[in-house]
C-alpha cells in the first residue's frame, strides 16, 4: 500500500469522528441555550405571588396560576380519557383479534395516520365534533337548548388532547404486550385460565410499565400542545378556575402565545413571559416526573411479586 | 378395524378399568399440513407412558392436542377422538378451562411468572377455587410432592425467579399439582436440568403416579427406559409401535424403533 494512501485513510476516519462529535455538540449547545436563556431571564420573576395569583393589569402583573391549575387539570382529564381507550384498543388489537384480521389492519392503519396529523387539525375537528356536534347535542337533549356544553371547555380540549396522544398510548401498549412472552400466557392458559382472567391476571400487570410509559410520552406532549386547545376550551385570560367540565380554562402553552402576540404592550409582558415559559418545562417535568415514580413503584412490585 | 387400533388395544390390560386418556384414530394438521396421522394411544392411571422420537416426529403436538393447547391457534386443526375417563375432551359441552385444570402440563422450559414463589403455587387455585381443602394446605402438599418443600418452605416470599433452574422446574410441577389434576402431561421436563434436578423430578413422578395418569415426553431415550412403564414410539407423526419400556428397549418389533434407540437416526 502506498503511505499516502494511509494517510489519506487517517484523514478521513479522524474527519469523520470529528463531523459526528459535531453533530453531539450542536444539540448539546442548543439545549443549554434555550435551557440556559429560559432560567436565566425566568428566574426574576419568579415568585411565590407569581406562582399563586391570577395576571392583573394586562399580564404585566400579578401571576399565571390559573393557567398553571388549567394545565394541570387538562392533563389529569386527558390521561383519565386516553389510557383506557388506547388500553383497550391495544389489548383488542394484540389479545382478542383473530389471526390477518381485517379490522386490526384498518385500525393499524388509522392509528399511523392519526400520528401523521398536524396539531391544528385536531383543534379544528374538536370545534366541529365535540363542541359543535357532541356539545350541542348535549344541550339540546338534556338543557333545553340553553348553552352549556355547547362551547368551548376544558372537557373538549382534554378530549382532544386525548385523540392527539392516542397513538402514543396504543402503540406503547402494544409494544408492551407484545414484550411479554408466549410461554407465560400458556402457563396461565395451563392452569385453566380463561381469556379474561389470562390477560387481567398476566398480561396487564406484566405490560403496566409499558403502558404508563405511553402514558408519559403522552402526558409530554400533551401539556406541551397549544393548537388543540386553542379553538376548544383554552380561555384568553380567567381570573377564576375552571371547576366545572364545561367551564373554560386557561393554559400555560396558550398562555404564552397570547402575551407574546395579543398583549396591550409585549414588551412590559417580557420577564412574565419568561417566566410562564420556565414554569411550563418545570410543570412538563414535574408531570413526567411523577409518572416515572409511579412506573417505578410498580414495576417495583411486579419484581418483588407481591 | 383398522391395524394400528388393534395394536393399540393389545397393549390394553383390562379395557373394563380403563381410567386415563386415550385417542382413537386422532389427526392433526397445521395449515393443511399433516403433522400426526392417526394415533390410536391409551395413556392408563397408575402408569407412566413415556413417547419418544425424533425432532419432528410429533411428540409435542401429541401432548398439546390432549389438554387442547392446540385450540389456542386456529391454524390447527384436529380430528378423531381424545377420550379423558371415556368422555370425549373435544365434546360440545366442554368447558376448556375447566378441562385443563383436570390434565395438567409442565412445559420443557420451566415457566414461572414474576411474581412470588406462594403467588405462582396459588395462580391455579385463585382462578377458581374448588373448595376442597385450605390453600395453604393443598400448595405444601404440592411442594411435597413435587420433592421441593424442604427447599423453599421458608422463603415463599421470595420471587420465583431466584430459585435454581431445577428448583423452578419442581416448582412449575407443584403449581400444577395444586390443581390435583387426574393426568399430567409432561413435555421433556427435564431437557435444561442437571442429573441431580431430574433424578428427582423422575423420582416425584414414581410417587405420583399411583394417583394420576402421566404422559412424558421426552428426548432422552435413558429417560424413558429409566423412568416410564410404557413407551411409544413416534416417527413423521404416526405411533410405529407402544410397548413395555423394557420389552421395547429390548425386543423391539419394528425395525425403526430400532434403528432410533441404538441411535442410528434421529
Amino acid at each position: 500500500m502506498r503511505p499516502d494512501r494511509i494517510d489519506r485513510t487517517r484523514f478521513t476516519g479522524g474527519a469523520m469522528q470529528g463531523l459526528t462529535a459535531l453533530a453531539c455538540l450542536i444539540i448539546i449547545v442548543i439545549v443549554a441555550i434555550i435551557i440556559g436563556n429560559i432560567v436565566l431571564h425566568g428566574t426574576e420573576k419568579l415568585t411565590w405571588e407569581f406562582l399563586s395569583q391570577p395576571p392583573r393589569d394586562h399580564f404585566t402583573k400579578g401571576g399565571i396560576f390559573p393557567a398553571i391549575f388549567g394545565t394541570a387539570a387538562l392533563v389529569i382529564l386527558m390521561t383519565i380519557a386516553v389510557i383506557p381507550l388506547g388500553v383497550a384498543t391495544a389489548i383488542y388489537m394484540h389479545e382478542y383479534a383473530p389471526k390477518r384480521s381485517r379490522l386490526v389492519h384498518v385500525v393499524r392503519l388509522a392509528i399511523q395516520n392519526l400520528a401523521g396529523v398536524p396539531a391544528i387539525v385536531f383543534g379544528l375537528f374538536g370545534v366541529g365534533f365535540f363542541i359543535e356536534f357532541v356539545g350541542r347535542g348535549l344541550d339540546k337533549g338534556l338543557y333545553g337548548g340553553r348553552l352549556v356544553y355547547g362551547q368551548p371547555a376544558i372537557l373538549w380540549s382534554a378530549l382532544t388532547m386525548a385523540l392527539l396522544t392516542l397513538p402514543t398510548v396504543v402503540v406503547a401498549t402494544e409494544e408492551a404486550l407484545r414484550a411479554i412472552p408466549a410461554s407465560y400466557r400458556e402457563v396461565a392458559y395451563s392452569l385453566g385460565a380463561t381469556r379474561w382472567q389470562m390477560i387481567s391476571r398476566v398480561v396487564i400487570p406484566q405490560a403496566a410499565g409499558g403502558i404508563l410509559t405511553g402514558g408519559i410520552l403522552a402526558v409530554s406532549r400533551g401539556s406541551g400542545e397549544v393548537a388543540p386547545v386553542m379553538f376548544t376550551g383554552a380561555a384568553y385570560a380567567l381570573p377564576q378556575l375552571p371547576t366545572q367540565l364545561h367551564h373554560q380554562f386557561m393554559e400555560l402553552g396558550y398562555h404564552v402565545y397570547v402575551m407574546s402576540t395579543q398583549a396591550f404592550d409585549v414588551e412590559a409582558t417580557k420577564p412574565a413571559l419568561y417566566s410562564t415559559v420556565l414554569v411550563l418545562l418545570l410543570l412538563t417535568f414535574l408531570l413526567n416526573f411523577t409518572a416515572i415514580l409511579i412506573r417505578a413503584r410498580i414495576r417495583k412490585k411486579l419484581r418483588d411479586g407481591r | 378395524m383398522d391395524a394400528s387400533v388393534e395394536r393399540a388395544l393389545q397393549t390394553e390390560s383390562d379395557p373394563r378399568l380403563f381410567i386415563g386418556i386415550s385417542t382413537r384414530d386422532l389427526n392433526v394438521q397445521y395449515a393443511s399440513t399433516d403433522v400426526l396421522t392417526n394415533i390410536c394411544l391409551d395413556a392408563r392411571r397408575g402408569e407412566i407412558l413415556s413417547i419418544i422420537g425424533p425432532a419432528g416426529a410429533g411428540k409435542t403436538t401429541f401432548l398439546r392436542s390432549l389438554n387442547r393447547m392446540l385450540d389456542l391457534d386456529p391454524d390447527w386443526q384436529i380430528s378423531g377422538t381424545v377420550l379423558l375417563n371415556g368422555h370425549s375432551i373435544y365434546a360440545r359441552d366442554v368447558q376448556v378451562a375447566a378441562l385443563r385444570r383436570k390434565i395438567g402440563m409442565v412445559f420443557s422450559v420451566p415457566v414461572t411468572l414474576p411474581v412470588s414463589i406462594y403467588r405462582n403455587l396459588t395462580f391455579g387455585l385463585n382462578l377458581k377455587f374448588d373448595g376442597r381443602g385450605q390453600r395453604d394446605e393443598r400448595v405444601e402438599k404440592a411442594l411435597r410432592d413435587a420433592y421441593l418443600w424442604e427447599e423453599v418452605k421458608d422463603r415463599l416470599d421470595e420471587p420465583a425467579g431466584n430459585l435454581s433452574g431445577g428448583q423452578q422446574q419442581r416448582l412449575c410441577l407443584a403449581r400444577t399439582l395444586t390443581l390435583e389434576p387426574s393426568v399430567l402431561l409432561l413435555d421433556e421436563p427435564c431437557s435444561g436440568l442437571d442429573p441431580i434436578s431430574t433424578r428427582r423430578i423422575e423420582e416425584a413422578l414414581q410417587q405420583l403416579k399411583k394417583d394420576l395418569t402421566i404422559v412424558l415426553v421426552t428426548n432422552n431415550v435413558k429417560q424413558a427406559a429409566r423412568a416410564s412403564d410404557r413407551t411409544a414410539f413416534f416417527l413423521f407423526g404416526k405411533l410405529i409401535e407402544v410397548q413395555k419400556t423394557e420389552d421395547l428397549f429390548t425386543t423391539p418389533r419394528e425395525k425403526q424403533t430400532a434403528d432410533y434407540i441404538s441411535g442410528r437416526f434421529g
